[in-house]
């Protein structure tokens, strides 16, 4: 039987495909057909063009999709099992090295988890700098993703120019935490040191320069008529299915679903800020892009505006049991060091109780499951990783699309192995 | 069921302060008109959100329920995970599902706990497509088994590992060093 010939033979072929998969075992990996004239592709673990370890199986008929079976873990860590025996200080950088690309929305999240169980109350001047950085950390993520959706369509201009942006970005980490990527920014009670001149310079100068790069980049791609043609209605998600799935950030929100908790459940005074949630209408590749382009603007407009009413105060909060005392202290001074060994050594009050926190990540809701049993460390810790709810959709999403869509959809979609796997 | 009683005035009282108390009523009483007060024990609001613990012989009517429901939707599962109490004889694991209705911004919290040598909890596949991964998730990492998932198989270890790495008898460090004793270093 002749194959793809037709559009309508391809398209039987996939519901053939689809009710046998509804019949049998819907995952059962695929082999080759050759009664159907079908090729089994493995994509992954280690291609260039899935910017991670993702394996996928594909099942084609030509160049179709006709079913895939995922398989992740490849960089398994058990941030989870690690988490049981780490004081919270120390589970900072675990959850710097899960979504990797917006490391300190994970470590204030983290944070915010743990003062919520601790029962700290942040002052307002750390409240307004965590949230700077979180979003010049979402702005990071979704240069990234955006970046490489046009790597991926065969446009390189693009990319180069946005990670020129984001190094930017890394030097103000760097004057803010002494980090790049993985930032084990901010502390439990506020920040480790308040913003230097030297980074509020740089703050400055890049909120001047970046708007520029970001309206030429949107001029580059936006209208682009073969940006276009390779990304619409390509990997779309009905909102209904996108909810089913767990969906949440920007790929929901693509969807038309205005979810974000930013604005739903607010932390760390994201109620002070007028900012907009920008939905899309059919959830497909270019919506997810042109989504997460106008986050990187409502992003901006947030940090300028925390920036100019940044109070004045103290950059932590006034919790000598949580939080270290300054080093030269420690030195001097008897209970900054008793202080200063118990908050080392984990010895720290924890109430016994369970908490869930989340924040909106750079892919998502990015939740914090903590039990704790009073003890030094988390009883139990569930990290909620957007990357790995969506991430399953994935099938779903490039049954019937052909492999190049494939992997703009995987583009589109941010998938961070690091968050997937933890 | 005492404790339920003299709890309920003093919920009334904070519902009346609190508006999250407040939904946080609303979404009990539903749950209690929906399923029956009986279903559910150990009703709490650590840290604002509702957590209530039932059998795992209701918990698949009460999330397809609430699903359904048109009163407050609670049809968004943000995530469910396992949990591992060795010293809760016959209710050493456990499985905590957390709920959020978009619309009306209430989360809920639902806990069942089983014996660990009958792991066996109904699947969400059918009801929540996201539960697919969730679900193998805690079969990997602590062996609960869900009858009627489609592909019950390990998700993040290796296919080949004869073991549930979360369960707390594995301990993270190498179980023979004595130099290092839990009492200095963690748990």
């Amino acid at each position: 039987m002749a194959v793809n010939d037709t559009l309508e033979g391809t398209h039987k072929i996939i519901e053939e495909a689809r009710e046998q998969q509804a019949r049998i075992n819907p995952l059962a990996p695929t082999v080759n057909d050759f009664n159907q004239e079908l090729t089994t592709l493995n994509l992954g673990p280690t291609h260039p063009a899935t910017h991670g370890i993702f394996q996928n199986i594909l099942q084609m008929d030509g160049e179709r999709i006709i079913s895939g079976v995922p398989t992740i873990g490849y960089i398994h860590r058990a941030f989870e099992k690690i988490a049981e025996r780490r004081p919270f200080y120390q589970i900072t950088p675990l959850t710097d090295r899960m979504n990797y690309c917006s490391s300190p929305i994970n470590n204030m999240g983290w944070h915010m988890t743990v003062e919520k169980l601790l029962g700290v109350e942040v002052p307002k001047r750390a409240q307004y700098m965590r949230v700077i950085l979180m979003e010049l950390a979402r702005i990071s993520d979704h240069l990234i993703c955006n970046g490489i959706l046009g790597v991926d369509t065969g446009a390189f201009t693009g990319f180069l120019y946005l990670m020129d942006e984001r190094e930017k970005i890394y030097e103000i980490y760097e004057e803010v935490s002494g980090a790049r990527l993985t930032t084990n920014m901010g502390r439990v009670g506020g920040m480790e040191r308040d913003f230097t001149p030297v980074a509020l310079q740089k703050l400055r100068a890049w909120l001047k320069s970046f708007p520029a790069v970001m309206a030429e980049f949107e001029k580059m791609f936006n209208r682009n008529r073969i940006f276009m043609d390779r990304v619409v209605d390509v990997g779309g998600i009905s909102a209904e299915r996108a909810l089913n799935y767990g969906f949440t950030g920007p790929n929901l929100r693509a969807a038309g679903v205005d979810y974000d908790v930013r604005v739903m459940n607010p932390y760390s005074s994201y109620q002070d800020f007028e900012f907009e949630i920008p939905v899309g209408t059919k959830g497909d590749t270019y919506d997810r892009f042109m989504v997460r382009n106008e986050e990187i603007w409502q992003s901006l407009r947030i940090i300028n505006q925390a920036l100019e009413n940044l109070p004045e105060g103290p950059y932590h909060a006034d919790a000598p049991h949580y939080y270290l005392p300054p080093k030269q202290a420690v030195y001097k001074n008897m209970e900054a060091l008793i202080y200063h060994f118990k908050i080392v050594m984990g010895e720290i009050e924890a109430p016994v109780g369970e908490v869930y926190h989340s924040v909106e990540g750079g892919n998502g809701e990015l939740g914090f499951y903590l039990v704790s049993d009073g003890g030094r460390t988390p009883y139990r810790l569930h990290f909620r990783r957007p990357c790995f709810i969506y991430y399953q959709a994935y099938t779903e999403m490039v049954v019937g699309q052909t492999l190049s869509d494939a992997i703009v959809t995987l583009s589109s979609m941010n998938v961070i192995a690091g968050e997937l796997d933890a | 069921m005492a404790d339920q009683n003299e709890s309920i005035p003093a919920q009334e009282e904070a519902a009346a302060k609190d508006p999250a108390a407040q939904k946080n009523a609303q979404l009990l009483a539903l749950l209690h008109r929906l399923f029956g007060a009986e279903t559910f024990t150990d009703v709490e609001e650590p840290y604002g959100l509702l957590t209530a613990t039932t059998t795992r012989e209701r918990i698949h009517d009460i999330v397809a329920g609430l699903q359904q429901d048109q009163e407050l939707q609670l049809n968004f599962l943000t995530t469910m995970c396992g949990m591992h109490f060795p010293e809760r004889e016959g209710q050493e694991l456990g499985m905590v599902y957390h709920l959020h209705s978009l619309t009306q911004n209430i989360r809920l919290r639902l806990k069942i706990f089983f014996p660990i040598a009958d792991p066996v909890v109904p699947t969400m596949t059918d009801l929540y497509a996201t539960a697919n991964w969730m679900e193998r998730e805690a079969f990997d990492f602590y062996g609960i088994i869900f009858p009627g998932h489609p592909n019950l198989i390990r998700i993040l270890n290796v296919e080949d590992m004869d073991y549930h790495p979360m369960r707390k008898e594995y301990a993270l460090e190498d179980g023979t060093r004595e130099d290092k004793t839990d009492l200095f270093f963690g748990r």
